[in-house]
């Protein structure tokens, strides 16, 4: 036992000797018939192999070997195995009372009853996973809607019981969904104001019309880019905290434990953080409105000596007020939107942490490429109604 | 099961004087101003298998990790396999690393990976093998725990809690170690599941030649394949020795854990089991 543990720092490799008489072979087998032999375990199995195979019979000699594992006494039955299938007689002999039990319990078997895995067949495979992709996303329309409808009807619940609402559960979520994300939203929309102003004073200076950046910021950043930005960042920071809550709860099983206590978790965990984020969203729109023009305003005076003085009153005259509406009004849909995909997916998660980290991901790509469909609609839809 | 115990107890015999695998000196391991071993010694002999019992929260789990280097500790020396692991330079503690395999109480099995990749894992860190020995070593370590073969497909989240368990034994036994951790291995199992599982692990113990330091809650266990009980508390090991000597000691917390209802209902089973 003592020369086994010092064998082990200094490796002594696997090998074979062959000794013939006449159509027999006796193989010695020395060194450590271990897994840590590495390649030289299999080196060495294929040397047994080849060095009895011209031979009627073979014994293999374990006498001097100085350890042996599960990977060896494999290792030597296999080639045991492969060499009686061959035609040549094998016996294995000198082993102690371990190596015997090892041999015994490392027998050579078959595994080919595991059957065959699949192999991938090109253009198939790729047709087939189109088609899969295909009926997903059909699926996920018609769970969409089934989900708004169970949405709905909880929300109608609440309605017409309104001491069943929670307003903590709500107010809560208004916290985490507006009031703590204030900072990065004004930033981020400060930064992009800027960007356009000087892009759009940069552009527009080589026609002349250069005051028409007020213009071109106010009308863009009310209608379309405040909100849409506002709804990506949400739907990054909020729609994935969403889908992580209520995906580790329902992993947890926290999810069913709610059911059988007769708590419906549409009702419990899914419509306050809906409602907190339809109440959130236009609340920040209008910060990141006043943000962006800000940033805007910054720019235009700095690198387009574009007084405040005149910034305002441009302002005044090239927006009205359904300029700001559109983008206000659009807010609470995106919001619905963001905080359904979110609890779908979270509800979609199974055992594994690895599925959670898929839906979260799923979660946050769906509601910002849904966010950006519903602005395409949006814009349409105010065209066509000339508002 | 009391067929293995026979056997290991007397190839335990056999064995004398005892080699030491793994020694604990003195360790001292805190969390902020909490100690939660305070100085503890304990010796782990070769071809044994050594159960450490102990209540909830007293730190049984805590020693396996500073063993297994998971847990920094303030103080004291471990020596595993004649070799102390504060002074191993980083090649000698992976060399040493792969001599142990761990049963981590829930599996710890990578959800990614199926189970024949899942033992495969350090076969492909450390070595060098075919894909093709790999596969039939994976399906030889699932034969030996036990496992169906369809098994080897399957992702661990389609897993029964039985099976993640024996699927994490064939992972630790990867690489034949020479001492095997399991923490809690029969936890979760039903008693059915759990005595298989004493079982399958003196079968091993004995057809590999196996040193076992196991952590456990399960008084079967303990009846029926410890060679020796540690016992822990107060962060100091207070009894260590056969389930004799644990029902002979004074020590309050070994009286209540060993002269219980559970311990007396567990003992019976074992006297007529044997």
């Amino acid at each position: 036992m003592t020369a086994e543990l010092a064998g082990a720092s200094m490796q002594v490799e696997p090998e074979v000797s062959s000794d013939r008489s006449g159509d027999a072979v006796k193989l010695r087998l020395a060194g450590r018939w271990t897994i840590s032999a590495n390649a030289a375990l299999e080196v060495a199995a294929a040397e047994i192999e080849e060095q009895a195979a011209r031979f009627g019979s073979a014994i293999i000699d374990l006498a001097s070997v100085e350890a042996i594992d599960t990977a060896g006494a494999w290792i030597i039955d296999r080639a045991r195995m492969r060499l009686e299938k061959a035609g040549v007689k094998v016996e294995v002999r000198w082993a102690d009372a371990r190596q015997q039990t090892l041999l015994k319990e490392a027998q050579w078997r078959s595994f080919e009853e595991r059957g065959p895995r699949a192999k991938p067949e090109g253009l198939i495979d790729l047709l087939a996973d189109l088609g899969k992709s295909i009926s997903t996303a059909t699926r996920d329309f018609v769970a969409g809607v089934a989900f708004l409808g169970e949405v709905m009807a909880s929300f109608a619940r609440v309605v017409s019981r309104p001491a069943s609402l929670r307003p903590t559960s709500i107010t809560f979520h208004i916290e985490q969904f507006a009031f703590r994300a204030v900072p990065i939203i004004l930033l981020i929309n400060f930064l992009v104001g800027c960007i356009v102003a000087q892009q759009g004073l940069f552009q527009l200076s080589r026609f002349g019309a250069a005051t028409f950046v007020v213009d071109l910021i106010g009308v863009l950043v009310l209608r379309e880019l405040a909100v849409l930005l506002t709804c990506i960042m949400i739907a990054g920071r909020s729609g994935s905290a969403i889908t992580a809550e209520i995906g580790s709860m329902k992993m947890r099983e926290e999810i069913d434990a709610m059911r059988v206590m007769g708590l419906d978790p549409v009702d419990v965990l899914i419509l306050p953080r809906i409602i907190a984020l339809i109440i959130s969203l236009p609340l920040l729109t209008f910060l990141a409105d006043l943000a962006a023009i800000f940033g805007g305003l910054l720019v235009s005076w700095g690198y387009g000596g574009i007084s405040p003085e005149i910034f305002m009153a441009r302002l005044q005259s090239a927006v009205l007020i359904n300029t700001f509406l559109v983008g206000i009004i659009k807010a609470p849909f995106m919001a619905l939107v963001i905080g359904m995909i979110a609890a779908m997916e979270g509800l979609k998660t199974q055992g594994s942490a690895e599925s959670l980290g898929r839906q979260v991901t799923s979660s946050v790509v769906k509601a910002i490429f849904m966010v950006i469909v519903l602005d395409g609609l949006f814009a349409m839809f105010f065209a066509a109604i000339d508002y | 099961m009391t067929d293995a115990t026979m056997t290991t107890q007397s190839s335990k015999a056999e064995e004398a004087p005892h080699e030491i695998v793994i020694s604990v000196r003195e360790v001292t391991v805190g969390f902020g101003p909490k100690i939660v071993l305070n100085e503890l010694s304990l010796d782990i002999y070769r071809g044994e298998v050594l159960g450490f019992v102990g209540g909830s929260g007293t730190g049984k789990s805590v020693l396996t990790r500073a063993i297994l280097n998971l847990v920094p500790k303030r103080g004291g020396t471990i020596t595993v396999l004649g070799q102390d692991l504060d002074g191993l330079e980083r090649e000698n503690r992976r060399a040493l690393e792969r001599r142990w395999g761990v049963l981590f109480q829930h599996g710890a099995l990578f959800s990614g990976l199926t189970v024949r990749q899942n033992i495969q894992v350090p076969m492909r860190e450390y070595l060098n093998l075919s894909q093709e020995l790999m596969d039939e070593l994976a399906m030889l370590k699932l034969d030996l725990v036990g496992l169906a073969r369809d098994a080897a497909e399957k992702f661990p989240s389609e897993l029964s809690g039985g099976m993640v368990k024996r699927a994490a034994l064939a992972r630790a036994l990867s690489l034949d170690p020479e001492i095997l951790f399991l923490d809690e291995p029969t936890s979760g199992l039903d008693p059915i599941g759990a005595s298989d599982f004493d079982e399958l692990i003196a079968t091993l113990q004995k057809t590999l030649g196996l040193t076992v330091f196991m952590v456990t809650h399960d008084l079967d266990s303990l009846y029926s394949i410890c060679d020796r009980i540690a016992a822990l508390a107060d962060g100091k090991v207070v009894a260590a020795g056969t389930i004799e000597d644990m029902l002979a000691s004074p020590h309050p917390w070994v009286r209540s854990y060993f002269h219980g209802k559970r311990s007396r209902a567990a003992l019976t089973g074992a006297k007529h089991g044997s």
